[in-house]
């Protein structure tokens, strides 16, 4: 059983060596002469310095609403915790256990649309 | 051979949960710590995997990596200020702060890991544990299985409520 989890840790490490070995190969080979111009912090051209004063510090805080999303988001990857093992044995059950995940997934959809109705999900 | 991957696959595994879990400690920015915090959990579910509990680590995936780890970086981008360079992660006793969690460490935690005599299960393990999960989750534990689900509707309506009061 262990064995097929080997060709995860090849899929984990090829990964990794893909991402890495650019960032080596473009350290290694490329000229470092760095002047003030090149250092300047800039977005889509656009230089930090031309930047209006209230959008100069980067590290704002987000906004309270946003956290909503990720409490919303928590609760939905905790039913996929339970949607797991009953997709596992989806091929051995019957119609009965159809008709209680139904039930599962309609009782948190409710709470989907009780976060919907309530706008906790809009854009703010 | 097998027994050989298995061993390296855990030295490897143990040697980056200890690694990321000092660089959460000792890392001077806030985020970067809580993006080792993710790395340990990572490895923790490889362990996981290694002793052939493969739900608890698709568990650990979901609900750390993903669930506690973005709870955990709202938090950070929400809070004002804590990711400046000016702020501190440490005050005046962290010298004070090690030597004592070392001296606990020395005196509890290692004789107790070093003298105690686990008990080996002697059962192997249970072939296809996901499978008998959901099996059982949808017959022996129907009730609690919904239940559970009321439990994480009424979560998210609180969770609604709270969050939009402020």
């Amino acid at each position: 059983m262990l064995q097929a989890y080997v060709f995860i840790a090849i899929l984990l490490i090829a990964s990794l060596v893909f991402a890495v070995t650019p960032l080596l190969m473009a350290f290694v080979i490329r000229p470092k002469r760095p002047n003030p111009v090149k250092n300047a912090t800039y977005e889509c051209g656009l230089e930090f310095e031309s930047f209006p004063e209230e959008a100069r510090p980067v590290w704002v805080p987000f906004r309270v609403q946003y956290y909503v999303y990720a409490l919303v988001f928590v609760i939905f990857d905790i039913e996929t915790v339970f949607l797991y093992p009953w997709a596992v044995a989806y091929s051995q059950l019957g119609l009965y256990a159809l008709a209680e995940m139904f039930l599962f997934v309609a009782i948190l959809v409710f709470g989907l649309a009780y976060a919907w109705r309530k706008g906790a999900l809009e854009w703010v | 051979m097998a027994e050989t991957v298995t061993y390296g696959a855990f030295f490897l595994l143990s040697a980056v949960v200890l690694i990321s879990a000092l660089a959460v400690v000792l890392l001077r920015n806030v985020l970067h710590s809580a993006l080792a915090l993710i790395a340990t959990f990572f490895a923790v579910a490889g362990i996981y995997v290694l002793l052939e509990a493969e739900f608890l680590a698709a568990v650990q995936v979901l609900i750390y990596v993903g669930a506690v780890a973005v709870l955990m970086l709202f938090a950070i981008m929400l809070t004002q200020r804590i990711v400046d360079r000016g702020a501190r992660v440490t005050n005046e006793q962290v010298l004070l702060a090690a030597l004592v969690a070392l001296a606990l460490f020395a005196a509890v935690l290692a004789p107790v890991a070093w003298n105690a005599a686990w008990n080996v299960s002697q059962e192997p393990v249970i072939p296809e544990a996901i499978r008998e999960l959901g099996l059982q989750l949808v017959t022996t534990y129907a009730l609690p299985f919904e239940v559970a689900a009321v439990l994480l509707l009424v979560a998210l309506v609180g969770a609604i409520i709270m969050a939009r009061e402020t």
